[in-house]
């Protein structure tokens, strides 16, 4: 398509490179425009709509100021979740934790406001309360990252055993010990202080998570892929033994990987607690992490493209409750939608380098 | 003094039973899992299989009142998105373990979808075999009603382990998980032995998942699988890609799971949640001490993507 007129050696590496980012881009596009075929077939043999099922996504998701608000409100954890996953992929991890990390993070945060709260101000309350979030996420998932170098453990297998625990210890507190006894319809913490939690950004009505999400996501990429460091991390995720014997430590990298991504979901759940729900409940296991696993593939763990992906997701799960009066379909339609996406998605990655449009050159298959 | 002791056989009888009852699901998507592996694919997607068979067999045995009807659709559900996972990895530069993710995530919501009617309906569940006749001991009977799909998963473990050893199948598959080039030298289509094992596989995981809708703990709902489908996974690798030590282990799992239920049946109810988290800190720590183990290291499947 770019082909070069001369062959001359920056015409061609600007070629590859167009090549490799139109590929990047025009599969995942290519393989969610599948995903709503099929599941427009799906609709239509139940009898379903298909176009009212798209235009209500768009109506409920991005129609209207107060959706955009729904949208963004969710694409905040949403993006932080995301980068849970995508950095350590760079090192060639599979985490699909960050759930675990919201949670746990979201609790311990609400758990420490409880005896803060009468002693100091409330702005250090707040400080406090996303310092032990960022910190308990960051070891939350820095412990899958260790067991993964030092013990071989599968990283992919031990985050999500590390979820279900992190559900049960919070389940544990919130329904015992730190339970909030003027609440009996619903376990939970006692709320949090209102002076204490997050605003929202000025004009446009949506809590600070998401700026924290996009800033962290800008910084990450500029981690990632502007320094020496995300350079080490990309080698020791392509080839450990490489890396090894380039004198890299691949353990630190993998752990320190771990460590970024988990103190980004543990800041997700410090938002959820301190800007949405006030309090730590059962409400804080919202399927943001599992769908933050969605939203990094699609994003191809790329921390800039994590945010429009990040936004259309968030879009998606606002229109959910449109949806579900709507159309009288049940509540899991976003689900078994999110189910398709990514399974259409992992088999679109069979398609590099075979595209006969892009005619990929010796260079561009890496 | 004697009080402590009627507690403690209390809840050996109790914890007796639950093992059987909670170890059965673990059995079939190890067993499952273990096949799938051993063929030198791993299928992180039998926890999808395991709750769309829940729910599959649920809903049929709930139309057609017949429970033997929902293990079979059950089995058959599991066998395609077994099938299905095998397809889709088939493809060059497709990645197994995502693949098994999107799976989890496609199985559960699908099974959510479709389930959203049955979760209030009664389905008539599965006949018991009372082995307990002859002991008097209405608690020692109780805990003896055992599925008749606990013997067949032991039948099946010791079958498998001797089909690998010694059939001609059995090694065509350990082949095909050990080198793919030897594989392809004996002539066998190595794709063609992954969709049958992996298939085979998630049509075990299927009947796990019935059992836990349709057995213990008998009804469909959202929570019903936890994770146990993971867990079954990395007990195959704790036990070392071994059918009857996936049985052991199974049953090691089973009594971590039934330790909570025990005790609340004589009135220890601190800690609940605790002791739910119970099997997933067990198969941590499992992990942990069997990782980079030589053993684990010698009985590997060599094609298997999980222990780069």
């Amino acid at each position: 398509m770019v082909a070069p007129s001369k062959p001359g050696k920056w015409r061609r590496s600007v070629g590859t490179w167009l090549h490799y980012r139109a590929e990047t881009f025009i599969i995942p596009v290519l393989a969610l425009l599948a995903a709503a075929v099929f599941f427009s077939i799906f609709l239509i043999a139940l009898d379903k709509s298909p176009g009212e099922f798209f235009f209500l996504i768009g109506r409920g998701g991005f129609g209207t100021l107060f959706s955009w608000q729904n949208t963004l409100v969710r694409a905040a954890p949403l993006i932080l979740t995301a980068l849970c996953v995508a950095i350590p992929a760079r090192m060639g991890l599979i985490v699909i934790g960050g759930e675990g990390a919201l949670v746990i993070a979201g609790f311990a945060a609400a758990a420490i406001a409880i005896p803060l709260d009468q002693s100091i101000p409330p702005m250090f309350t707040t400080l406090a309360m996303g310092l032990t979030a960022v910190i308990v996420g960051a070891c939350w998932i820095g412990l899958v990252g260790w067991m993964r170098h030092a013990r071989g453990v599968n990283e992919t297998i031990s985050s999500l055993l590390l979820t279900y625990i992190a559900i049960a210890i919070v389940n544990f507190f919130i329904s015992g010990v730190l339970r909030n006894p003027a609440d009996p319809n619903r376990p939970s913490t006692k709320p949090i202080n209102p002076d204490a939690m997050v605003g929202v950004i000025p004009g446009l009505h949506v809590h600070w998570g998401l700026a924290a999400g996009v800033v962290l996501a800008v910084l990450l990429y500029l981690l990632m892929d502007r320094t020496t460091f995300g350079f080490a991390a990309r080698i020791a995720g392509g080839n450990p033994r490489v890396a090894e014997a380039q004198g890299l430590s691949v353990g630190k990298l993998i752990v320190t990987g771990c460590f970024i991504g988990g103190a980004c979901a543990g800041l997700a759940g410090f938002f959820e607690v301190a800007a949405v729900h006030g309090r730590a409940n059962s409400a804080l296991h919202a399927n943001y992490g599992f769908t933050g696993i969605l939203v990094s593939f699609l994003a191809r763990h790329n921390p800039l493209a994590i945010i429009p992906v990040a936004c259309l997701f968030g879009g998606i799960g606002a229109a959910g409750g449109l949806i579900q009066r709507r159309m009288d379909l049940p509540d899991a339609t976003v689900l078994l939608l999110q189910g398709v996406v990514f399974v259409t998605l992992l088999a679109s990655e069979t398609l590099y380098g075979r595209l006969p449009f892009f005619r990929p050159t010796q260079e561009s298959r890496t | 003094m004697s009080d402590l002791w009627d507690a403690i056989a209390l809840v050996l009888i109790a914890l007796v039973g639950g093992v059987v009852r909670v170890s059965t699901p673990f059995l079939f998507v190890s067993l499952g899992e273990c096949l799938t592996e051993k063929s030198g694919r791993i299928n992180l997607g039998l926890e999808g299989t395991l709750v769309l068979g829940a729910m599959s067999g649920y809903a049929t045995s709930y139309l057609t009142g017949s429970p033997w009807l929902g293990i079979a659709a059950a089995a058959l559900t599991g066998m395609v998105f077994g099938g299905f996972h095998a397809v889709l990895c088939q493809l060059p530069r497709v990645n197994d373990i995502a693949v098994g993710i999107a799976l989890i995530q496609l199985g559960t919501g699908a099974a959510f979808f479709f389930g959203k009617p049955f979760i209030q309906p009664t389905a008539p569940h599965m006949p018991l075999m009372a082995l307990g006749w002859w002991s008097s001991d209405p608690q020692l009977q109780n805990a003896l009603m055992i599925n008749p799909l606990f013997p067949v998963g032991i039948a099946l473990a010791l079958f498998l382990r001797w089909a690998f050893r010694n059939t001609y199948w059995g090694l065509i598959v350990r082949t095909t998980g050990d080198s793919e080039p030897a594989a392809r030298d004996l002539g066998v289509s190595i794709n063609g032995v992954r969709l049958a094992a992996t298939s085979i596989g998630g049509l075990l995981a299927g009947i796990g998942g019935a059992f836990l809708s349709l057995s213990y703990p008998g009804s469909w709902n959202e929570g019903l699988s936890s994770g146990q489908g993971l867990m079954a996974v990395a007990l195959v690798i704790f036990a070392r890609w071994d059918p009857v030590r996936c049985f052991y282990a199974a049953v090691l799992f089973g009594a971590a799971g039934a330790i909570g239920p025990a005790l609340q049946s004589v009135g220890v109810t601190q800690g609940y949640y605790f002791f739910n988290a119970a099997p997933y800190i067990l198969t941590l720590l499992l992990m942990v001490a069997s990782g980079r183990s030589k053993r684990a290291a010698r009985d590997i499947p060599r094609e298997l993507a999980i222990t780069r």
